[in-house]
């Protein structure tokens, strides 16, 4: 009986041997991304395909990426954080408050920024674990405390004056012509990609995210898993709001939450691309990109600045379409 | 006089397996009336066919009050002709209040538009008081007692009976299993009901593993074995052992002996006053090497033993001891009882044991993945080896580590699930239900790998309910029975046929087993 395997294995073909149709899932959106590149690049070969553009692209949105990046770790447990843009807006205040009107150093404002992300994803994490609550609302009512925690200190005001090195080491400094904070971004993908794909930990979290009764049952501590995802995502939504800080050599209470809903869309992309039915790194990045050639090349061909709701709205609803035909229309459990 | 209902030659099919043939079944207006079985023999099905949730095999005729019904019946349309079921797990809504409960089924069918909360809350109560219940209709389900939610969700379905337009008689109200997990003064309570619903002129049909109480509720009962008719007997005037022999088949043996005191060696495995949940108070142990059934009928409390001993079923209390070392199964979590050499081989594959999205290597190599695996460079390459040659030994056929694991057959599956759990070589292996859904041939290679393991020492618990499997695997069996062990049975003792009788024997809530 035991040879039974032996005896049918010898006629098989190789799995994993180069299959067209699951090439073109893994890399449609990287196609759709050169095509639209390249499509806006004829259209408007003068301004989009000049060097200021790219660069411009690249850098100023590496931000909405580390915030997406941020988000699929969550995701992967299975958990929402919608606290993440409000972190982002809290931690850049806390930075501008300390360091340009307390007269603090970075030295100071940024560790203190990068705490209150890990405070925020610890209180999520206690009040979706300890009382069981989805962590849609908790997440919810948390960012929603954490945005009015910045609008206070900063007295609804933008707060500008932000010690220049911030600026320097984010924006400014380049490497290849392209900002630094870029290189971030591409830094944190290639992280979050070895922790989920070559480490026992980055397997218990998609483990937990995929099967949380099994998992439970394979001895895997599911709450602590949840909790430290969550906790990573306020940690790097800190982050993010630290280098957003740096991107605009201030801090405003109000504009930071607009990073929430791109974010979710690119998560969502991405999902449907280099390693489909999961969030992945690439993917992300790969989204995030796409999301931005498209609607920097709309700006450019004259439309207003309504098109990026327009364009976030409709890929948010394209993506969690396309990812739920990967997944072969199983139910989501949200 | 009419019959409430006569179903006369009920076939069902499935595939090429007959698993009804050519039933019959007659129930008197007023009548309680029995349908007794094993499990497989039909019951569920017959109970299915009636309800409208599934089609009969063509030639069927049903009758109710008199009135030919055509089938099959219009799925959920069977309570308009005058059936209505309560299933075990009763279809009511915890969180919301009983008299929203009681309007479920009409809410769900019209439409509306001023509904009184008052005059809604009026007439529950009022039907209520006609059924003798003391429940307040604005009490939340999910507050209510066990035996309090059985007896709205009995009074719903007869209430909804009153309802029809059709004037074929007061109806027919099947209780499939209303009583495994009720205390027997509960059992009291609702047999209460049951007698004040025939006498309002309804009949029942009480479906239910267990004689004594079918014998004190019924007038007469049929009883189905092997998907046939065995009979249909009058319940006051036989006996148990009579009901027994027709449910089983076969006359019934004298009483067996008292369990053996388990012979030489000190035992490898000791539980003492495992408690929790249905379980109450429960000691038993093991010798290195052997196979310990644990079966009873539903309610019993058997199939939570396995999850307790492996600490994922909180406030457990009692203790484990492997060879020398004890723990409290207060603290025990899978965590601690994996380190400590226990696995535990879930039975709802789907739900408990695997992950059928992800990849056959990734789900095999779930618990070694730091042990076996380089923790902080987890490579495709070794992981891959590690789960082709996990899917060798165990037989998985295809053996391609890199495919996603619902891909596989569920003999095949079930293999993966197996070699998940015996790579670690454990001390301790829980099984529950191993072998559901797994074709014959992948079934025998189940039991090899598990005797492979006993081979190295490692004792077994396997809890479930195929008597026919536990015949196979077992050296031992135990039977429980009100959440204490009822009955042990021993190497010859142990049979498809023993095993079914002693349960039936056991689910007595009465002393006189003993």
């Amino acid at each position: 009986m035991k040879n039974l395997s032996a005896s049918v294995a010898a006629p098989l073909k190789p799995w994993s041997r180069l299959n067209l149709a699951v090439e073109a899932e893994r890399f449609g959106l990287v196609i759709a991304l050169i095509v639209l590149f390249a499509l806006f690049g004829v259209l408007q070969p003068g301004t989009f395909l000049s060097w200021g553009n790219i660069s411009g692209m690249l850098g100023s949105q590496a931000v909405l990426a580390i915030v997406a990046l941020a988000l699929i770790v969550p995701l992967t447990s299975n958990d929402f954080d919608m606290s993440i843009a409000n972190v982002l807006v809290l931690a850049s205040v806390i930075v501008a408050v300390m360091n340009a009107q307390m007269g603090l150093s970075l030295w100071l404002a940024i560790p203190a920024a990068l705490l209150s992300g890990l405070l925020v994803g610890a209180i999520n994490g206690f009040f979706i674990t300890y009382f069981r609550i989805h962590s849609l609302i908790v997440t919810i009512a948390t960012g929603t405390f954490a945005s009015g925690v910045a609008t206070w200190m900063s007295g609804s005001q933008t707060i500008s004056g932000v010690d220049f090195a911030l600026m320097n080491y984010v924006i400014v400094k380049r490497l290849f012509g392209v900002p630094v904070v870029f290189y971030y971004a591409v830094l944190l993908a290639l992280v979050l990609w070895y922790v989920f794909e070559h480490t026992a930990m980055g397997r218990r979290v998609l483990f937990v995210g995929r099967g949380r009764e099994v998992s439970r049952l394979s001895g895997i501590d599911t709450d602590r898993v949840r909790w430290s995802a969550l906790i990573a995502s306020g940690f790097l939504g800190a982050l993010a709001g630290i280098l957003y800080c740096g991107t605009q050599g201030a801090a405003d209470p109000s504009s930071g939450a607009s990073f929430q809903l791109p974010a979710f869309a690119a998560a969502f992309l991405g999902s449907t691309a280099i390693q489909p039915g999961r969030f992945n790194a690439w993917g992300t990045l790969v989204a995030v990109y796409f999301l931005v050639i498209g609607i920097t090349g709309l700006v450019f061909m004259g439309m207003s600045s309504f098109v990026q709701s327009l364009f976030y709205g409709g890929a948010l609803l394209v993506a969690v379409v396309l990812s739920q035909w990967v997944r072969g229309r199983a139910e989501q459990q949200f | 006089m009419t019959a409430a209902l006569q179903a006369r030659h009920v076939s069902k099919t499935f595939g090429g397996n007959r698993v009804l043939d050519d039933v019959s079944l007659a129930i008197e207006p007023g009548e309680v009336h029995g349908l007794l079985g094993q499990n497989g023999s039909g019951k569920s099905t017959l109970i299915k066919i009636l309800a409208g949730y599934q089609d009969a095999d063509p030639g069927a005729e049903l009758l109710i009050g008199g009135h030919r019904v055509a089938l099959p019946l219009p799925s959920g349309q069977s309570q308009s002709l005058g059936i209505s079921t309560v299933h075990q797990h009763l279809a009511l809504i915890p969180s919301l209040s009983v008299v929203e409960n009681m309007l479920l089924g009409r809410l769900g069918r019209s439409n509306a538009m001023a509904l009184s909360w008052r005059k809604a809350r009026a007439e529950c109560a009022a039907v209520f008081q006609r059924y003798g219940l003391e429940i307040d209709p604005a009490a939340t389900v999910s507050g209510l007692s066990a035996i309090e939610r059985a007896m709205v969700a009995i009074v719903r379905a007869v209430e909804d009976l009153g309802l029809r337009s059709s004037g074929s008689g007061p109806g027919v109200l099947i209780l499939d299993e209303p009583t495994p997990f009720l205390p027997k003064q509960d059992v009291e309570t609702l047999f209460a009901l049951v007698r004040r619903i025939v006498a309002r002129g309804a009949s029942v049909l009480f479906v239910s593993h267990d004689i004594d109480e079918v014998r004190e509720i019924t007038d007469r009962a049929t009883v189905l074995r092997d998907g046939r008719l065995a009979g249909t007997i009058d319940t006051k005037a036989s006996s148990r052992d009579e009901i027994i022999k027709l449910i089983i088949g076969r006359a019934l043996r004298a009483d067996r002996p008292a369990s053996e005191v388990a012979q030489g060696a000190p035992a490898k495995v000791a539980v003492t006053g495992l408690s929790g949940g249905g379980v109450k108070g429960v000691d038993f142990d093991l010798q290195p090497g052997e196979i310990l059934g644990l079966t009873g009928l539903l309610g019993s409390g058997f199939e939570s033993v396995v999850y307790m001993l492996y600490g994922a079923i909180p406030r457990t209390t009692g203790t484990l001891r492997i060879e020398d070392e004890t723990t409290p199964l207060a603290e025990a979590t899978p965590a601690r009882s994996i380190a400590a050499g226990t696995v535990l081989i879930p039975g709802d594959r789907n739900a408990r044991a695997a992950i059928g999205i992800l990849p056959i290597a990734d789900n095999v190599t779930m618990p070694v993945l730091s042990r076996k695996l380089n923790k902080w460079f987890v490579r495709r390459g070794p992981m891959h080896q590690l789960a082709q040659d996990l899917g060798r030994q165990f037989g998985v056929v295809p053996n391609r580590p890199e495919q996603p694991l619902s891909s596989l057959s569920g003999g095949n599956a079930q293999k993966v699930v197996i070699a998940k759990w015996l790579q670690t070589d454990p001390r301790l292996i829980l099984l529950d239900e191993p072998t559901q859904g797994v074709d014959v041939g992948a079934r025998e290679l189940v039991f090899d790998a598990i005797r492979g393991a006993t081979r190295k020492g490692a004792a077994v618990i396997c809890a479930s309910s195929d008597y026919e499997q536990l015949a196979m695997l077992c050296d031992r069996v135990l039977v429980f029975a009100d959440g204490r062990v009822g009955a042990e049975l021993n190497g010859e003792q142990i049979s498809k046929q023993s095993i079914a009788e002693t349960c039936l024997r056991g689910a007595s809530k009465l002393p006189d087993a003993l």
